[in-house]
């Protein structure tokens, strides 16, 4: 590649990021969907435990499917978008196939950064028992945990976009693939719990960088074959 | 007709030694197993349990390089090839998850309590499920072999975490978990005797040719139902 085209390309990327959230910004369709989506979860789980006091590794699992719904709620928004409008022809007859997906999937990292630190605030606030003892550990997990959350979501969301079936599969494709990085994150919230310090927690995430790695790397790979006619 | 005939004899002389070889405390003859402490008559689960997983983890990887021809050449056997690969992969997966469920409750108590293999085997159930309603959902058949052949690409590419990593990282019971004295790893290292090797072995074998058999059947008769109807066939 050339240095004008990368510079082009990096354009796209940009463009295809900066569209998408300012539409969402006018719109707010997914932030104000996915807040409320929180803020009910985040009830209902209260409501649940009443005043008794949980042990920390259910509250730290809870968190967890709290971030999975949010995110299976929200995340494929992006694709679904364009093949509603009918936009999807107008993209892919003007940047390649490999832009589309890195602004998009860039759109859905921001998204999902947004919901967890939503999320985790308000978790700590209002769950009684939830004490996090080794911040470190909590804070990477939480942010590697997002990275692999955009990663692995952004490209079913794109297959679900193509399949017309509006999110009622979205659930379903993405548990497996997303279930060795939640054993792991839940595992990692447990520790941070507990205070383990990070040296020790350290191959947790070994395994969530490779994880990212090898999912976005595969994504990249197969997008053009979902997104091209 | 050769591969029949070799099939019936092999998976005859199975079934036979599997079942009804005796256990003794000293083996003496060729015929005896020996008693595995902790395991007894329970230990002869792994001449049919061991193949059947085998199986879903090979059919998987069957359908998956379908999958990949799919997308590179565009021909539909090929994407019946995986489908079929991946409809008989959905059954060898049910049949080890039953059969080790059963045992796992005469063995360790109940019939689940998320073991890694566990997991591992119904992360399998649920990529198979997934992938199935994923082909039921889209009515045009070109969308369907695409979308369908990159979802079973992505899926394979997060079975090495469960097989190879999460066991390792998180204790078990299974045989082969982390803490288990003879080490952890992929493959299970059994103490057996060499006529249990043997056994073991021509089963996985006989096994192994009962897939082919199978997979041909299904894809000589989704050919017919395709050439019939080239819009209806799945």
């Amino acid at each position: 590649m050339r240095s004008g085209d990368t510079r082009r390309w990096l354009r796209s990327v940009a463009g295809i990021f900066l569209k998408d959230l300012r539409s969402e910004l006018r719109t707010r369709y997914a932030v104000s969907a996915l807040v409320m989506f929180v803020v009910t979860t985040i009830a209902i789980i209260m409501f649940s435990l009443g005043q008794e006091a949980a042990p920390a590794e259910v509250l730290s699992g809870m968190l967890w499917v709290v971030i999975f719904f949010g995110a299976m709620s929200g995340l494929s928004r992006t694709f679904v978008m364009e093949e509603e409008r009918g936009t999807a022809m107008t993209l892919q007859l003007l940047t390649p196939p490999s832009a589309v997906y890195f602004g998009k999937l860039l759109f859905n990292i921001v998204l999902v950064v947004a919901l967890n630190v939503f999320t985790v605030l308000l978790y700590l606030f209002l769950i009684n028992g939830f004490v996090i003892r080794s911040a470190d550990v909590f804070v990477l997990t939480i942010v590697f945990g997002s990275l692999g959350f955009a990663s692995a979501a952004t490209v079913i969301a794109a297959i679900i976009a193509r399949a017309n079936t509006k999110g009622t599969l979205y659930p379903v494709l993405s548990f497996p693939i997303l279930l060795p990085l939640l054993i792991t994150v839940i595992d990692a919230t447990k520790s941070a719990t507990e205070g383990v310090p990070l040296a020790e927690a350290g191959g947790v995430f070994q395994f969530l960088i490779s994880y990212i790695v090898v999912l976005t790397t595969l994504s990249y790979l197969l997008f053009e074959y979902i997104w091209k006619d | 007709m050769a591969l029949r005939i070799t099939l019936g004899i092999l998976l005859t002389l199975v079934l036979c030694a599997g079942i009804g070889f005796p256990l003794s405390q000293n083996p003496q003859h060729w015929y005896e197993l020996p008693v595995i402490p902790g395991l007894e008559e329970k230990a002869r689960l792994i001449f049919f349990h061991v193949p059947t997983a085998w199986l879903s983890v090979i059919a998987f990887l069957t359908g998956m390089v379908f999958s990949v021809r799919y997308l590179r050449r565009r021909d539909p056997m090929d994407d019946l090839r995986s489908s079929a690969a991946a409809g008989l992969g959905f059954m060898f997966c049910i049949l080890a998850t039953l059969t080790g469920a059963i045992w796992a409750k005469f063995n360790w108590g109940s019939f689940w309590n998320w073991d890694p293999r566990e997991t591992s085997i119904f992360v399998l159930l649920l990529i198979y499920g997934a992938y199935f309603s994923l082909r039921s959902a889209i009515e045009n058949q070109e969308k369907r072999s695409t979308l369908s052949a990159v979802y079973s690409i992505l899926a394979a590419i997060t079975v090495p975490f469960f097989i190879f990593i999460l066991p390792r990282i998180t204790s078990g019971l299974h045989p082969g978990s982390k803490g288990d004295p003879d080490g952890a790893g992929p493959v299970v290292q059994f103490q057996m005797s060499p006529n249990m090797r043997v056994i073991f072995f021509t089963s996985l074998f006989a096994f192994t040719l009962l897939f082919i058999w199978m997979f041909q059947l299904r894809v000589r008769a989704g050919k017919l139902e395709m050439d019939r109807d080239p819009q209806q066939a799945s």
